[in-house]
This record gives C-alpha cells, structure tokens and sequence, in this order.
C-alpha cells in the first residue's frame, strides 16, 4: 500500500482510532460515567464509517438545485441523459423531482417567481445574519457557479453534478436515536446505582456487594 | 375496504408497537394490564394465523407502503420465522397471564404501566426481528427489543438489578454495534440492505476480504446476545436480579430470537457453502458450544439461586441449538430449530416455576426452599416435570431434540460430539436433583416454608399449561419438528447433505 492510498483512506482510520479509543474507554475504565462515554464514542466512529462510505468524491446533497430546475425542457432530458451515469439508483429520483418541477413551473407558469424566490433567500441570509455570513456567501457563489455551468455547457451540466449517497446518512439518523436512547438509559441507570451504592466506581460497588 | 388478512404481517408489530404507548397514556394497573394481555392475545392469534397461511399457501412477501423491495422493507414469513414468531408470542400471552400476581408483588405498583409498556415493546422487538426481512430493520428491532429489556431487568427489586441492567446494555450495545459496523460493510459492497437481495449480489467465491470483517463481526455481534459461551457474561446476573416475570418471558425468548437472526445470517445471506466450507465456523460453534456446555453446566451445579442455577442452564442450552448449527446437516439443523421451540417451553416453564417458589417464599435461594414439595406440591410437581424436559428425559420435549441431534451427529460422524451431549445431560441430571432433592426430601423445613401456602390458581393454570406443553410436544412431534424439518430443508442447498458427506470423506483419506 503507497503512502498516497494510506492517505486516501484517512477517514476509515480515524473510524479505527475511534472505535479502538471507544472501546478501550468501556473495557478499562471503573467509573460508570466514562464508560458510557467511552460507549458513545464507540458509537460515534461507526456513525463515521457509515458517513464514509456513503460520501461520494465531490459529490453533493441529493438534492435538485435550484439552476437545474428554472432552466426548462432541456434539463428534462439531462435527466433521462444522467440515468445512465453513475447510480441508477438516485438519478431515478433526480430526473422524476426535475420532471415533476418543470410540470409545476409550466403550469403555473412561476418561473421567474421561482428565480426571485431563490434570490430573496439568498439576500436573506447575507443581510440578517452577519455570523452566518460567510456560509451564505460560500452558498451563493456555489449556486452561481452551477448556473455559470449550465449556461455554458449545458450538455455537461448533468455529469458535473455527482450525489453522494443519502442512504448511509439516514440509516445514521436512525442510529443516532437509538445511541441517543441507550446513553438516556444508561443514565438512568447510573442515576439509580449512586441512589443505592452511593458511588459510581465500579470496583467499589462490587466492594458493597461482597461485603453485603 | 383493505382486506385484513393481507395486512396480519404489519398487523403483528404494529399492534404491540402501538399498544404500548397507549399504555403509558392510559396508566393504572388494571387497565393496562388487560389492554397488554389483550395485545398479546391478539398478536399470538396472528402469529398464528400466519403459519397457516404459510403452511398453505407458502412464504408470504409482505411490503411495506407498498414500497418494491429493495427499495422498501419487505416483510417475510417463511417456515422459521413462524415457528419462532409463533412460540415468541404464545410464551408472551401465556407469561403475561400467569404474571400478574408476581408483578403485583415485586414490582412496585406505580411503574406497573410502564412495566406493561416495556413488556410489549420487548415482544415487539422480538417479533419484528423475525419477520422482518431487511437487514437493517433487524438491527433497529434488536435494539427496541434490548432497550426494553434493560429497562425491564432494572425493574428488580435489589439494588443490584439495575448494575445488572447496566452490565447487560453495555455488552449488548457493543454486541449490536458490531451487528451495525457489519450490516455497513454488507451495504458498502452490495448497496441493499434486503437480505434476499444481499444474499443475491454477494460474491461468496472471489468477493473481497471486506466480506470476512462483515462476517466476524456480524458473528461476534450476535453472539454477545445469544450469550455464547465466552461472551455470556452478563446473562446470569440479569436473569438472577430481573423480576420473575420478566425473567420467565426473557429467558424463554430473547436468545432464541437471536439464535433465529443468527440463522438467517448464516444461512439466509451468506450461504452456508461460505459459512462452513470457506470459513471454519463449523469448527467454531463446534467448540465452543462444547466448552460452553461443560462449563456453564458445571457453574450451574454450584450456584445456591435457582434463577442463577437456570441462568448457567441457559448458557448451556444455547451450546446445544449451536451444535445443531455448526454440523449443519438437514437433520442437525433441524434438531437446533426444535431445540429453540422446545428450550424455549422448558425454560419459560422452569422460570415460572420459580416465579411461584419467589411470589410464596420471598426469596430464589435453594437453601429458602427446603421442604416446599409440602406446602406447594403442584409447583414442586411442575419443577420435576420441567426438569425432566431440561434433562432430556423421554416422553418429554427436551428428549425429542437431543435425540435428533444425538443421531445426527451419529450421521455427520461426529462421535465426539455425541459423547459430550450425554455426558452433559449427567451434569443437567445433577443441578435439577439437586433442586428437587432440596424440595421433596429435606428433613427440615425453611422458616418461610413453613408459613407459605400453594400458589393462586391463576398462576398454576397458566404454569401448566405451559408445563403439560414439554409433555405433549415429547409425545406428539409431528406439528415442531415437522415446521422445524421444513424449515432446515428451506435453508439448507438441495444436495447439502450428500455434498457435505463427500467433503468429509474427501478431506480424511
């Protein structure tokens, strides 16, 4: 293994450091507390890995921006076009969400209202919020390069556009309740540990539970 | 007008799932209790009713929303996971209507509502573990079914229960992480989490090493909640320091479920040609199902608690149902599949047994018991008939299985094997004497003996019910080895048998 692919998979070794520090934490520590945190941390890297496999090199949220959609029947056939790309799978959903876009904007005939909506927006976050400031503008030159894309190549815009798999994330999502729900309950039972033994070091409780 | 027989597979979680936050709403004892008991009913009649349909008509594909799998989750009912969703629920029912006197007394009564709520949606987790038939649907059932079991075993009253209850939901959570970190690394190189579809896309021949870290871990995962031996650790505190009823219903269920998810892993998706041919995980259940039996065996001789005498018992039981898994012949795998059944029956029973002996004499400590064959014959009865069942004894349902392991390992030409399996029925033989040497021939009555009385009625008709059932399944096999034949013939290859026979005379020139 070169150095360059060691590198390239950083993200799996930091999930290994974690898991290994998580699972080290639960194994050697005697109070309680640390090792539910040790716990969470063990949990944590699994949530990393599971982010790591689904991220895709430079590809984004799956979500349609807002360019491809205002820019009528030609994307219509981007998205036919990209289903032959890179996972069938989600540009399925991309090319029905653009479809159904376009129906909608046809109809009511919004289209520019649409466009100033996006521009509000936009103008919102720069103004109100000076912290956010510079998230909204990293945004917008986001979203002005898409447009600058399309309107150039409108043949490539399709292809330029890589989403990362959504799938790992939601499945984190529901991860994420349940660690939220066995940390909860471990508390709790720690809560009633120190009601009863008046300590949360393990090697002390089990001291109370021989001399018992 | 939806037609409600195509929707019993939903039906059959989502029933117990919803009943148990009605449960918190509604609160007061009564009230809930027959509301759960209700649900219980209820979900047994379905469970049912499925493995009718299934017996006619043949697996059921059930999909959610209406959603095609892989895309949506897809239930399914097949042979196994009726059988096991079938005894899951019925030992539920049957546990929660024998309970109620136990419950009032060890469980104080302002968390009874809570009590019923965890209770249904430990049954849930149970039952949605087997039906469902997507991967990481198992993993969110495991965790619903554990989490409600650690709330349920810190509901002891010593203090002690709620350590236990800790002890076990940090094994556990490690146990279901490892499950996760596998079902993510199954997800990375097939990009479905449908078992079928999975199991469709894996390439067990030439698919990388990623398909080896899955594996183990998903193995060591589920062996933690299985309690194999070296991992057992945290069963016999919980099944000692958890109230009766809860311990009843969890020792009777929840490590056969997983015994269940572990079936499906080896033989659902990675297929058993991987499992047992490119792996040694034949050779691995093999010994440490037969170092687990010895040892917990023996553990179980010394212990004073009988909860914590049963607790080691289960440890070993759980050796033999992976002894029928790892010969995995049509007849071995059959026999672990009946064991499930039949373990599950001997052991609900053997708990409730106790449950009694704790409701009358306040306490689970043999040396509290003596003499109680006096004062509470039909309980001590049902133990000497529970026990025979644990033993192995003929004409009971623990017979039936080890019988059909023991020619079965005769057949796979294993002796070996053979040999410990009745070397360790004469250490099952020691620890349930022992108990009944305890209640029938003492010469000195315990102090609290002496005041007790038999147990109500309505204990005792639930207790034998589920006692006279290791009866009547040690006599009339038919219906559970039956299901159980079906369903191993189901998971293993067509010519497995004859091909694992020439592998083995192939490999020993």
């Amino acid at each position: 293994m070169s150095v360059e692919q060691f590198l390239g998979l950083y993200n799996y070794w930091v999930v290994i450091f974690l898991m290994m520090t998580g699972f080290y934490i639960v194994i050697a520590r005697n109070n309680l507390i640390k090792t539910v945190i040790g716990l969470n941390i063990f949990q944590i890297s699994v949530i990393l890995l599971y982010v790591s496999i689904g991220k895709v090199s430079a590809g984004t949220a799956p979500i349609v921006p807002p360019a491809l959609v205002s820019h009528g029947h030609t994307e219509v056939a981007h998205g036919d076009h990209a289903s032959h790309g890179h996972s069938a799978h989600h540009v399925d959903g991309h090319s029905a969400g653009v479809k159904k876009k376009n129906g909608k904007h046809a109809d009511a005939d919004q289209h520019d209202h649409g466009h100033a909506d996006d521009h509000d927006k936009h103008d919102g976050h720069a103004h109100d919020h000076d912290s956010s400031k510079l998230g909204a503008t990293g945004q917008e030159g986001e979203s002005s390069d898409d447009s600058h894309d399309s309107s150039h190549e409108p043949t490539h815009d399709s292809h330029a556009i890589v989403y990362s798999n959504p799938l790992p994330s939601v499945l984190m999502l529901t991860a994420i309740v349940v660690g939220i729900a066995t940390t909860a309950l471990a508390l709790a039972l720690i809560v009633r540990i120190r009601e009863d033994y008046g300590t949360i070091e393990e090697d002390e409780i089990l001291e109370l539970d021989r001399a018992a | 007008m939806i037609d409600v027989f195509s929707q019993l597979p939903i039906l059959l979680v989502a029933i117990p799932l919803f009943a148990a936050p009605i449960c918190v709403l509604l609160g007061g004892r009564w009230l809930t209790y027959l509301l759960s008991l209700t649900v219980c009913g209820t979900t047994f009649a379905i469970a049912v009713g499925l493995l009718q349909q299934v017996g006619k008509f043949g697996t059921i594909h059930y999909e959610i929303g209406n959603w095609k799998p892989p895309y949506g989750i897809e239930y399914v009912v097949d042979p196994l996971s009726g059988f096991v969703m079938m005894f899951v629920s019925a030992l539920a029912a049957v546990v929660l209507l024998y309970g109620k006197p136990s419950i009032d007394a060890e469980i104080p009564r302002s968390k009874h509502y809570l009590f019923y709520a965890c209770y249904l949606l430990c049954m849930t987790g149970l039952l949605g573990m087997c039906i469902t038939g997507d991967l990481f649907n198992v993993f969110v059932f495991l965790e619903i079914n554990s989490l409600a079991s650690y709330a349920l075993i810190s509901l002891g009253r010593t203090r002690r229960a709620p350590l236990a209850a800790l002890q076990y939901l940090i094994l556990g959570t490690i146990g279901a992480t490892f499950f996760l970190i596998g079902i993510g690394l199954l997800y990375q190189m097939t990009g479905t989490l449908n078992m079928s579809d999975i199991a469709g896309r894996l390439d067990t021949e030439t698919g990388p090493r990623t398909l080896l870290v899955a594996f183990g871990f998903m193995t060591v995962g589920l062996f933690v909640k299985m309690a194999v031996f070296p991992l057992h650790s945290w069963l016999p505190n919980s099944y000692c320091y958890a109230p009766s009823v809860v311990t009843a219903f969890v020792a009777a269920t929840a490590t056969k479920v997983s015994v269940y998810a572990f079936i499906r892993l080896v033989f659902g998706i990675f297929k058993p040609d991987f499992a047992f041919e490119q792996m040694p995980l034949g050779a691995l259940l093999i010994g440490l199902s037969i170092v687990g039996i010895f040892v917990a065996s023996i553990a179980a001789i010394f212990q004073d608690d009988v909860k914590r005498l049963l607790a080691y018992s289960s440890v070993a039981q759980i050796g033999y149902m992976l002894l029928g898994i790892g010969m995995a012949t049509t007849q071995t795998l059959t026999a672990g599949i009946v064991h499930m059944f039949n373990h599950a029956l001997i052991k609900g029973g053997l708990f409730m047994v106790v449950g009694c002996f704790v409701l009358r004499l306040g306490s689970s400590r043999l040396s509290d018991w003596r003499g109680a064959a006096k004062t509470m014959p039909w309980t001590s009865l049902a133990w000497a008939i529970g026990g025979l069942g644990l033993i192995g004894v003929p004409m009971t349902a623990g017979f039936v299985s080890k019988w059909l392991l023991l020619t079965g390992a005769f057949q796979a030409e294993q002796p070996l094997v053979a040999g410990v399996m009745l070397m360790s029925s004469l250490l099952a033989v020691v620890y349930v004497w022992r108990v009944v040497e305890t209640l029938y021939f003492s010469e000195q009555l315990s102090p609290a003996v002496e005041k007790s009385k038999e147990a109500p009625v309505w204990m005792l008709v639930p207790m034998y019910l589920v006692i006279l059932a290791v009866v009547v399944f040690g006599v009339w096999t038919p219906f559970s080895v039956g299901l159980a034949a079906e369903a191993a013939e189901s998971l293993l290859p067509t010519d497995w048998d004859s091909a694992v026979t020439n592998m083995d005379a192939g490999g020993a020139p």
